[in-house]
């Protein structure tokens, strides 16, 4: 069991980190947020070309780089921690899935960020895939809240296939009969979208029963997205830190006080477990199969509370400015809430968790 | 295999052996010889200098022998605040004498240790100490009183630190000595604590006379001498307690409950996965911590995290087991009952939760210190201790 990163992740990490510092500061993720851009295509072209990052953990015979989770995770931090707007968890969770499904035809571009693939996998009322005499398949349904759709250069629909079998569907964004409708996201920095889909056609990927793969993706992107809420938990603590030892109030600075103090190093012993958490979940993504269902309800059960709980009292140690729309505390706060719901309730990762422990 | 793997299954077969026909509770006779022979074997001040009796090599052959030792219950625990403690203290601030002196003895189990530090007016704030050494000829005379003291009755020598001069601020005038546990104004008294056991000692010192050439360090330079020895206090406590019993974890309790049919109570389930998320995370933090010391990075003051969080862990789990349970785990002298009545030892020893929130937010977040009124006033003229209200306060 490996917990501390390479010297390859954190070289890699240094690298985002700088050019997320130099092309899109806070001031650049509010602009994409309030325009009718669904993503910051300028970052997202050299993040996933130039640094090539889009194929991180893709083959190399398919035209990625053949490197681990344990990279994708330590370039998730670094976006996490900017709130950076652009869709590189959803691609990378749907390019493990395409991996896994072994869809030789579309890796190549989404391997190169050349297309920007989207998972769309409900936990409950799926789309039906229905199977026509041509041999063709077509979707039938509607997905809510799909983060990242209006960014898809292609979509993955998970639909069922049958009585309690799933299958993987591409979906192309000009298909007939598709809507994908901008939702208001309380999130800003992460829109949301829902996906129609009225007799669809699209293109069975894999088998039609391939539920276990489904799942495993689940796991992945549940690891992946701890990952990502790390960095942002971290960002969050590095910044009322440096504001508690520059404001002052009652002559000291707030951070000499014991009732400010005491919080944050509370915050900081969440940071440690939290890392300690994702460092396990994603050696388990990458090394061991067999832990991966136990690690990822882990992952997602701690990371979402972590993540929520120190985005909240970073903000509300700002005191007033930390209310305004102006300050960037709201941006991490919401967030850390939309994270902590995405990928469903909390409670939903808790009974898997049970499950995992042979509680129920 | 590498020579490391070949010196980890040596020690490994050796411990094998050796405790083989231990009994399951030692007495001090058998724990002294198995230290003796520990030591005879190559086993024990693994990486101290072999000038002063330990043998000179690696914190990678150290670690190799911890890691055989994990899985072998040894009868060291009387020998751990020598070991831990006053051996590292002496190693870096003793004089040559006082090296060639202690450090053997202490390595072979022959001379037991204590630390002397806590006074009854002294906790959280361990530098407004008042036991007083006043200098007479070539002895220093000391009287007062310190509490909270481990294995006082067995020891042989403790370290002590005491006030040699009252009249600079607090933190100025404290010297540490090397103290003969055996002198007539030594005074050993167990405390009765909370359990009802006596795990610790009050130590009465009424005209000890200690040679001058026992000061450790500096003359009124005991204070960044008890911080070196405090600081390896708290790595250790954190640090083994993946090793400690836990009676109250989260497989016991989940054992428990299966066997009483509570798992399916929604209640239950939730209580367990609390324990369960915190229970995990701490263990999976410290084999984190233990993989970067291994990889040559020092925990320093994140020592400190570690120690907050298992005095969290223990008073959460106890509690929680308590409320799963029922009044049935506190009858009799159960191991849930035993676990709640220990619990806030582990919060307050080593230092309170909130002096380890000061030491994190200070030294591992660099936070601003608070303003200390007492820093720069002669100790005589400190309040200390408990005192009574005055008027107008």
């Amino acid at each position: 069991m490996r917990l501390i990163p390479t010297e390859e992740q954190r070289e890699l990490a240094a690298t985002v980190r700088s050019f997320l510092a130099d092309r899109v500061p806070m001031a650049r993720v509010r602009e994409v947020a309030g325009s009718d851009e669904p993503y910051d295509r300028t970052a997202w072209a050299r993040l996933s070309s130039e640094l090539g990052l889009a194929g991180l953990a893709v083959p190399e015979e398919h035209g990625g780089s053949g490197a681990g989770f344990g990279e994708v995770a330590a370039v998730l931090e670094e976006l996490g921690a900017a709130l950076a707007p652009v869709p590189y968890f959803s691609a990378v969770v749907a390019a493990s899935l395409l991996v896994a499904l072994d869809a030789k035809d579309l890796l190549p571009d989404v391997a190169s960020g050349e297309t920007v693939a989207v998972l769309a996998a409900p936990e409950e009322a799926l789309p039906a895939g229905r199977l026509l005499d041509r041999g063709e398949w077509v979707l039938e349904g509607m997905v809510e809240r799909v983060p990242d759709a209006t960014a898809a250069g292609l979509l993955l629909v998970v639909a069922s296939t049958g009585t309690d079998r799933r299958g993987v569907f591409a979906v192309a964004p000009d298909a007939p009969g598709l809507a994908v409708t901008p939702l208001t996201s309380f999130d800003l920095t992460r829109p949301q979208a829902r996906v129609e889909l009225g007799g669809v056609p699209a293109r069975l990927l894999g088998p039609s029963d391939a539920g276990a793969v489904i799942d495993r993706t689940a796991d992945v992107a549940r690891v992946l997205l701890a990952a990502e809420q790390l960095g942002g938990l971290r960002r969050c603590l590095d910044v009322i830190v440096e504001y508690a030892k520059l404001r002052v109030q009652f002559g000291r600075y707030v951070g000499s006080f014991q009732g400010v103090k005491h919080k944050l190093a509370d915050m900081h012993c969440v940071l440690e477990q939290a890392e300690s958490v994702v460092r396990y979940a994603v050696w388990a993504a990458d090394e061991a199969p067999d832990e991966l269902p136990e690690a990822a309800a882990l992952a997602a059960s701690f990371l979402g509370r972590a993540y929520f709980q120190v985005a909240r009292d970073h903000l509300l140690l700002h005191g007033g400015i930390g209310f305004t729309w102006e300050h960037d505390a709201h941006l991490y706060y919401k967030r850390a809430k939309a994270d902590e719901l995405m990928l469903g309730a909390p409670r939903t990762h808790r009974a898997r968790l049970a499950t995992a422990l042979g509680l129920i | 295999m590498t020579d490391l793997d070949e010196y980890r299954s040596r020690a490994r077969a050796w411990l094998a052996e050796r405790t083989a026909d231990l009994p399951p509770d030692p007495d001090l006779p058998q724990a002294r010889a198995f230290m003796a022979d520990l030591y005879d074997a190559g086993y024990v001040g693994i990486t101290w200098p072999a000038a002063y009796g330990g043998r000179g090599l690696s914190a990678a052959e150290e670690r190799a022998f911890q890691q055989a030792a994990a899985d072998f219950p040894l009868p060291v625990g009387v020998f751990g605040i020598g070991l831990g403690m006053c051996g590292p203290t002496l190693l870096s601030l003793g004089t040559e004498e006082q090296k060639r002196r202690y450090l053997r003895p202490l390595l072979r189990g022959e001379e037991i240790w204590c630390q002397m530090f806590s006074e009854p007016g002294a906790g959280s704030d361990v530098a407004s100490l008042q036991t007083r050494a006043v200098r007479d000829g070539d002895h220093w005379v000391v009287d007062g009183q310190k509490v909270w003291t481990s294995v006082a009755r067995q020891a042989d020598f403790g370290l002590l630190i005491a006030r040699t001069d009252p009249d600079v601020p607090k933190h100025q005038g404290i010297t540490m000595f090397v103290v003969d546990m055996r002198d007539p104004g030594v005074d050993v008294r167990p405390l009765r604590d909370m359990t009802g056991e006596s795990h610790f000692n009050e130590v009465f010192f009424t005209g000890v006379r200690v040679p001058a050439e026992n000061v450790v360090g500096e003359v009124d330079g005991g204070w960044s001498a008890a911080v070196t020895t405090l600081l390896h206090e708290r790595v250790s406590i954190g640090m083994g307690a993946t090793r400690t019993e836990r009676p109250a974890s989260f497989a016991a309790l989940r054992t428990a409950a299966r066997e009483r049919g509570l798992l399916g109570e929604p209640g239950v389930r939730d209580l367990l996965l609390d324990l369960y998320l915190r229970e995990r995370a701490f263990d999976l933090l410290n084999a984190r911590m233990s993989q970067e010391v291994k990889a040559g990075i020092q925990p320093g003051a994140r020592g400190s995290v570690s120690k907050l969080l298992l005095a969290d862990l223990t008073l959460a789990s106890a509690d929680l087991a308590s409320q799963i349970l029922g009044p049935e785990c506190l009858a009799g002298d159960g191991p849930i009952a035993r676990a709640l009545a220990w619990a806030p030892g582990m919060a307050l020893g080593g230092g309170t939760n909130e002096i380890m929130r000061n030491i994190i937010g200070d030294r591992v977040l660099g936070l601003p210190r608070e303003p200390q009124l007492d820093r720069n006033i002669p100790f005589k003229a400190l309040k200390v201790g408990t005192q009574a209200k005055e008027d107008g306060e």
